[in-house]
């Protein structure tokens, strides 16, 4: 009986060289007729963090994947009917230029260095700050809050609402755009187990 | 180059350009172009990428004048 092993060798040589290919060739056959997918955690509520979550949501849905937001805490303030009052703070964030979008551009191109204890101390400097970013975000066809938000709507973005943090800050569901479901963190973890792209904004 | 439909995305910015592409194209048949008009310098990259993962053809891809000019067949 000395053909046996020799035989498995054999098959087994013939695997290791077919195995690989056939394996390969089926991996990337599901990978392309996979829908990619992604899930997103919003916590963010201010007019410069509205962006990531919208830009990422409805250009990921332009692609055609399947995208999920779940807004939470200060991300609430994303969906809220009226999104034309989210604000931008200066205050202490160094990383933030401060430039002001009018004027001859030797003006523009000035970063106002103001210290954070006179930004605390004028009183609405904070709306100043966010006018002021508006003004830049339509100077460079940025796009806006609402309308990137409907457009994702629109493209099939599923969003859904941390029901706990609602309640935590008061809020009714009436405060909130239509279409939207309220979950617990039980309801999102399976979707983002699933996803390609999980990220925490 | 001969075109269906024609989409004046010059003087936006990203994303705007490519949903608005995404809508236009699947508002068309099959087999139709569409001509693109753009400034952002980021869609270059971005409509290659674009029409890689979607299916859809890029037929041309061209710059002149700071200005950006794209042909993508409907797949």
């Amino acid at each position: 009986m000395s053909t046996t092993p020799d035989i498995e060798a054999l098959i087994s040589q013939k695997l290791d060289e077919l195995l690989p290919r056939k394996l390969g060739a089926l991996l990337q056959e599901r990978e392309e007729a996979k829908t990619p997918s992604m899930a997103i955690i919003a916590t963010k509520g201010t007019l410069d963090w509205a962006y990531p979550p919208f830009i990422l949501a409805s250009t990921a849905a332009a692609l055609g994947w399947d995208v999920t937001v779940f807004f939470t805490f200060y991300g609430l303030q994303l969906v809220k009917k009226d999104v034309s009052d989210l604000k931008v703070s200066p205050l202490g964030n160094p990383g933030m230029p401060m430039k002001m979008p009018f004027g001859p551009d030797w003006f523009k191109s000035i970063n106002w260095n103001i210290p954070n204890i006179v930004q605390a101390g004028i009183p609405g400097f904070e709306s100043v700050a966010t006018s002021l970013m508006q003004q830049t975000i339509k100077n460079n066809g940025v796009a806006g809050i609402a309308e990137l938000r409907e457009l994702s709507q629109e493209a099939g973005v599923k969003f859904v609402v941390c029901q706990m943090t609602v309640e935590l800050f008061g809020f009714s569901h009436d405060d909130f755009v239509e279409g939207m479901d309220y979950v617990g963190a039980a309801s999102f973890l399976p979707v983002a187990q699933k996803a390609d792209v999980t990220l925490f904004i | 180059m001969n075109f269906d439909r024609e989409l004046d995305a010059r003087g936006l910015n990203c994303p705007l350009p490519i949903l608005r592409a995404k809508k236009a194209l699947g508002e068309m048949q099959s087999g139709q172009t569409l001509r693109i008009l753009a400034t952002d310098p980021g869609s270059v990259k971005d409509f290659a990428a674009f029409a890689k993962q979607t299916g859809n053809e890029l037929l041309s891809s061209a710059e002149n004048n700071k200005e950006f000019e794209f042909y993508i067949k409907r797949k």
